[in-house]
């Protein structure tokens, strides 16, 4: 915790919060005695590529569930563009602000073709009676192409997204996201069981996003952190460990020992 | 089903009701039966092979009423994955709503002659009509009245419930302890509903005989009709945005909440208006079968709906209607034939359905099969390597 | 239970009525050496023979108003001899002999009326109806003398017709018997009955008190018993006291008395609600308990869990069946035996189920309830084609008939007392089983990791049928313990189903003690509020609740918490 302090300071937090897209300061949570997340700060940039690395039980996940809304913090906040306190929403509310999540485990929805899963990622339209009625608009229809293509599934568009490859699946949940318009996008081991040509292409595919998004990446896969290219913040026991390029995260030695030290 | 533009902008209802196979031979076979079967209820004479009894007539009316509430619980079941084991509530509270109409309708003609009271009022020495008996002296408040309350049980049981994310079988149990409260509540005799006997000795509907064939026949019209407009209504919400929505929320849950649904809002409103539906069927069967009692709050017999619809097909809506029929005529063929072997019979098919035909009897039919065609046994094999905890 | 040796000093010539009081306070203070005596027939005689005679000769008496004062003279003596007497008058026995005037009860045999002495009560001759004169009774009479014969009871030798002497004085608080009652107490010598005596008096002392002091003073009496009965006196009193014109202070301190009363009797109230609530949480916790094995821990919903509790009862009644020829009646090895028996029978049953039906089923919970409300179906039916649709008759052991009974109104049954410790033991034992056995762990390792527990040489499909094989027999031992207070029949597996379900869920999925404190709560709070609201609408009240609850916690009492959970 301390060691967290002396990386991000408080008062460097606080003068860098005016321009965050993603501001978490302080926040702990405690599940049945574990303390999963333990005093966590750090911020993201507008437009900024952020890894996130660590190893298990480091608190990604938990952190991910807590600025979506799955998980209310102990203590601390979390601040969407520097004025809306996530801590207070839920899990729609966080999502219709314009924060994407990609699950660990591909999540999409299998009964429903590749077409169906982006129209209904596709922004607008939540209520319920809105969704009744609902017409597809042909400004609707052009976004979902667009996607359908930078997703590389055009060739699928009418297949039902359980017969999709495990990496498919993935591309495809990396789509709905993108259908959404969010303008932070947190994404899950998103090259967790790919091949390394679907990694490879799950890179190049971030990097495209991260043009347009604030894009904050979870990953324990070193090379494909390489690939990013990117600020890369280390988590241990639920706090910052270390922040900055990998190379020089990997020299820090108390990275090294929580990597290979025991 | 290649050309999107073509099928997101035609002409709504016809369009997809056209593509709706199932269902366009649902609606054919109703309509055919609206017609015919009265027909040869009542202008066919009895000597004629044609001729349909009334008995029959009744029966299928029933029949009727059960498959528009399969259909209920298909809609919410099928397409949301809630599984409700309470929904003979709202179909009984329908009853009930139908049932105080024709309760006030015998006028002074019970057995103790009181024009204002029904006779088990009389018999519990009540002196006045509890408020919430007034008004069922007209038709179409009864009518109101058999979908308002279900519906509004459903709103409040539904708000309180999917607001707090009871999901799966704890909202399983709950709905059927919902249920089970209302039963219990529903054999008080204070209840003012005529405790364990229900409302009975029912005499005329609209002025008209519930005892003639005319009547009859017009109340199986009326399930008929009944039937066709809540399958399109139905198939309309399962067609639309929010029906893929609702598919969504059955096969993941929380991807809907994190793309920015309300998933809560979209439960309830299909819940409620499943609830309706259930209703609308109990106020239909009421007068078909003369009596309703706090016997429909069983636990058992809202358990039994879900096998109704298991057994015609999950998630197909027609599916519900067709399993609704072939459950309630085996039952009536075994209690006729041999009553010791129906809970026999009726256990079974729990067992082999969920065992043998998930997709029940339509997903044996390749016509309207599942997509992937999988055989029984690559099924069963898929499950067993699948088994484990989700 | 009289002294020996004062009963021969009362049969001394001279000493007989004077010395009468005397023998008795000197036997109230030597009752320590009441071991060496010996019952005796003859106990404190108030009257002379020739008294007795004499008295007695008056009750032909042709006024009742006399003879009613005579019967009351007679009997305020305490005079043991007295009672066959007025017993005889009541019965009619009672007649006046023509040869010598004397009083003489009668009794015929054939023709013959046989003669009995009132003094000695031998025989004393025979003779035909003609030289006998019946002494005639009237409603009247017949009144007084059952409440003569009512208090003389007071000084029978018998303790336990002595104890519902008191007890009828007690509900008949009639200050006449009061001088009477004196009387019993100075002579008794049992300390509990001596209180009752006591308390008998100070009700009669308050409603005939002559005083303010003699009033208090009763009501201190009273005021240091709990029972229903004395707030019944204490508040007939306070209602009944401005009309009478009873002084102020005593009625005050009457009231204060009521209160107190009340007060310890609202807190034996409570303490039997929460007897009669743990028992029926008992019975939940064993009806649930099994079911937290198979729901909580396999995340099976088994909704023929009811079923096996009534295999488990009807095993307990084929066992009872087959050794009924062997053992007597109320032995408790038939059900010994049973408890053993209905866990192999139900749980291999549940083996059965699960490798025939759920082992298809796993990590599809609502598919699973539908095949197993079909298994359920199926067992109810098959119950009912062999053993028939009528309530078969298990009967109790001796050890678990009869009750503990307090003076307050507690009543605690042995057989609810026994199955409350039962289900302790029980769920003691699953706790060990869980937490101390190879097998447990295999389980609580499936449970957590299928694949990883398959991987490191468990054999996930033989200890998953073990796990549904232990709760299926678990819900049989349960069986076991409901046969002896619910009906069996094939139905009664369909009373415990919701009630179970109600308590997993609400003690929170895979938490064994949260099953524990669910049946509990639940049991509690049904029996509380069935006072208020009757039993019908408690339980309605607690399914409402129950569904309200689960509304704030979704996942139970003691749901666990983290994201494993949710994977």
């Amino acid at each position: 915790m301390s060691e967290a302090m002396d990386i991000k300071p408080d008062a460097q937090v606080k003068s860098a919060r005016a321009e965050t897209i993603l501001y978490v300061d302080g926040v702990s949570v405690t599940f049945d005695g574990f303390r999963a997340l333990n005093n966590l700060s750090f911020y993201v940039e507008p437009g900024e590529l952020r890894a996130i690395i660590g190893p298990n039980g480091a608190g990604k996940t938990t952190m991910m569930d807590i600025i979506t809304g799955k998980t209310r913090p102990d203590t601390g906040d979390v601040l969407f563009k520097s004025e809306t306190d996530l801590t207070k929403l839920d899990e729609a509310d966080i999502a219709n602000l314009g924060i994407g999540r990609k699950f660990q485990k591909p999540t999409v929805f299998e009964s429903h073709t590749v077409f169906d899963n982006l129209l209904l990622a596709c922004s607008g339209g939540r209520g319920v009676f809105k969704a009744l009625f609902h017409r597809l608009s042909s400004a609707e229809k052009i976004k979902i192409e667009k996607t359908l293509i930078t997703i590389m599934l055009d060739e699928k568009r009418d297949e039902l997204a359980a017969n999709l490859s495990h990496g498919q699946k993935q591309w495809l949940e990396i789509g709905m996201l993108l259908m959404q318009e969010p303008e932070l996008l947190l994404v899950d081991e998103p090259v967790a069981g790919m091949t390394d040509s679907e990694t490879e292409e799950t890179a190049k595919l971030l990097r495209t996003i991260a043009k347009e998004y604030s894009v904050v990446v979870v990953e324990h896969d070193m090379e494909f952190v390489r690939d990013l290219d990117c600020k890369v913040t280390v988590l241990h026991e639920g706090s910052v460990l270390a922040e900055g390029r990998l190379d020089h995260v990997q020299k820090d030695p108390r990275v090294i020992e929580v990597y290979l030290g025991r | 089903m290649t050309d999107y533009s073509q099928k997101y902008q035609m002409t709504p209802v016809v369009g997809w009701l056209l593509k709706d196979r199932g269902g366009m031979i649902l609606l054919t076979i109703l309509i055919a039966a609206a017609i015919l079967v009265p027909i040869g209820n009542l202008l066919v004479p009895e000597t004629s092979s044609f001729h349909v009894p009334t008995w029959m007539l009744s029966l299928l009316g029933k029949y009727l009423c059960y498959a528009l509430l399969a259909l209920s619980v298909d809609l919410i079941w099928g397409f949301c994955g809630i599984l409700s084991l309470g929904h003979g509530a709202f179909f009984a509270l329908g009853g009930y709503a139908m049932g105080m109409y024709l309760m006030r309708q015998i006028g002074d003609r019970g057995v103790y002659g009181n024009p204002e009271l029904p006779d088990f009022m009389v018999f519990l020495n009540w002196t006045e009509l509890p408020w919430y008996w007034y008004g069922f002296d007209m038709f179409w408040f009864a009518i109101v009245m058999a979908m308002f309350v279900p519906g509004l049980l459903a709103f409040v049981f539904g708000f309180l419930a999917f607001r707090s994310r009871v999901t799966g079988v704890y909202l399983s149990i709950i709905t059927q302890a919902m249920t089970y409260a209302l039963l219990l509540a529903f054999f008080r005799n204070d209840m003012g509903f005529g405790g364990n006997n229900g409302l009975t000795d029912f005499k005329d509907l609209l002025g008209y005989s519930l005892q003639s064939d005319g009547t009859r026949a017009g109340l199986f019209v009326a399930s008929c009709v009944f039937l066709g407009i809540c399958y399109i209504v139905a198939r309309g919400i399962t067609q639309s945005r929010l029906g893929k929505v609702l598919i969504a929320i059955r096969d993941a849950e929380s991807r809907v909440r994190f793309t920015g649904y309300r998933v809560e809002y979209y439960k309830l409103f299909v819940f409620t208006i499943s609830a309706v539906m259930a209703g609308i069927a109990g106020a239909l069967y009421v007068p078909q079968v003369g009596i309703i009692n706090p016997g429909e709050f069983a636990p058992a017999l809202s358990i039994e709906i879900v096998i109704w619809v298991a057994v015609g097909g999950r998630g197909t809506l027609y599916g519900a209607v067709l399993g609704a029929f072939i459950v309630n005529y085996a039952k009536t063929f075994f209690t006729g034939v041999m009553p010791d072997f129906w809970l026999f019979f009726l256990g079974g098919l729990f067992i082999a359905v969920t065992l043998l035909l998930p997709k029940g009897v339509i997903g044996a039919v390749p016509a309207f099969g599942a997509p992937d065609r999988q055989s029984i046994l690559s099924s069963m094999r898929k499950r067993l390597s699948a088994g484990g905890k989700a | 239970m009289r002294n020996d040796m004062f009963s021969v000093l009362r049969r001394s010539p001279f000493s007989i009525t004077q010395t009468r009081r005397f023998a008795v306070r000197i036997c109230g203070m030597v009752a320590c050496l009441m071991m060496f005596a010996v019952v005796s027939p003859n106990v404190a005689q108030a009257f002379s023979d020739e008294e007795l005679r004499n008295i007695a000769e008056q009750l032909n008496d042709k006024s009742s108003t006399k003879q009613v004062a005579i019967i009351e003279e007679m009997a305020a003596d305490g005079d043991p001899r007295v009672a066959p007497i007025l017993k005889a008058m009541l019965e009619g026995d009672l007649y006046v002999r023509d040869s010598d005037e004397h009083v003489v009860i009668a009794t015929k045999k054939g023709k013959v009326y046989t003669h009995i002495d009132i003094i000695s009560g031998e025989e004393a001759g025979e003779s035909s109806s003609k030289e006998l004169d019946k002494i005639k009774v009237n409603n009247r009479l017949r009144g007084a003398l059952r409440d003569a014969l009512a208090t003389l009871n007071l000084f029978s030798p018998d303790h336990a017709v002595r104890t519902a002497a008191v007890e009828q004085i007690m509900d008949a608080r009639d200050p006449a018997m009061l001088p009477l009652l004196l009387r019993a107490i100075e002579r008794e010598d049992d300390e509990t009955l001596l209180a009752r005596m006591n308390l008998a008096r100070a009700t009669m002392a308050l409603a005939a008190g002559e005083n303010a002091e003699e009033r208090l003073a009763a009501i201190d009496v009273l005021a240091s018993e709990t029972t229903p009965q004395i707030r019944a006196v204490l508040s007939q009193f306070v209602a009944s006291a401005e009309a009478e014109g009873i002084e102020p202070e005593v009625v005050t301190a009457a009231q204060d008395a009521l209160d107190d009363v009340e007060g310890r009797l609202s807190n034996w109230q409570t303490l039997g609600d929460v007897y009669r609530g743990i028992s029926l949480g008992s019975v939940l916790l064993l009806a649930a308990v099994g079911l937290a094995i198979t729901f909580g821990v396999m995340g099976v919903i088994n909704m023929a869990h009811g079923e096996m509790i009534m295999i488990g009862a009807y095993t307990t009644f084929v066992v009872q069946q087959i050794l009924s020829s062997v053992l007597p009646s109320g032995s408790p090895w038939s059900l010994i035996i049973a408890v053993p028996a209905a866990f192999l029978v139900a749980g291999m049953i549940g083996v059965v189920i699960e490798r025939c039906v759920i082992r298809f089923l796993y990590g599809r919970p609502l598919e699973t309830l539908l095949a197993t409300w079909g298994v359920s179906l199926v067992l109810q039916q098959a119950t009912r084609t062999i053993f028939g649709a009528t309530n078969q008759q298990v009967t109790a052991p001796d050890f678990m008939s009869g009750a503990i009974e307090f003076s307050t109104g507690l009543v605690l049954t042995y057989n609810r007392l026994w199955i409350i410790l039962f289900s302790l033991i029980v769920v003691a034992g699953i706790a060990c089983v869980l937490r101390y056995t190879a097998f447990g762990l295999q389980m609580r390792a499936v449970t957590q990791n299928r694949r990883m527990a398959g991987s490191v040489g468990i054999r996930t499909g033989y200890v998953d049928a073990l796990t549904f094989g232990l709760g299926s027999g678990i819900a049989g031992i349960a069986g076991v313990a409901l046969s002896q207070i619910s009906n069996v029949s094939p139905n009664l597996g369909q009373t415990y189903i919701i009630d179970s379900f109600m308590v997993v869920v609400f003690g929170g999925v895979g938490n064994l003690w949260g099953t524990v404190l669910g049946a509990f709560s639940l049991g509690i709070v049904n029996k509380f509020l069935e006072p208020f609201a009757g039993a019908v609408l408690a339980k309605i009240f607690v399914l409402i609740a129950l569904i309200l609850f689960i509304q704030k916690r979704p996942k139970g009492l003691f749901a666990l918490k983290g994201r494993a959970v949710e994977a």
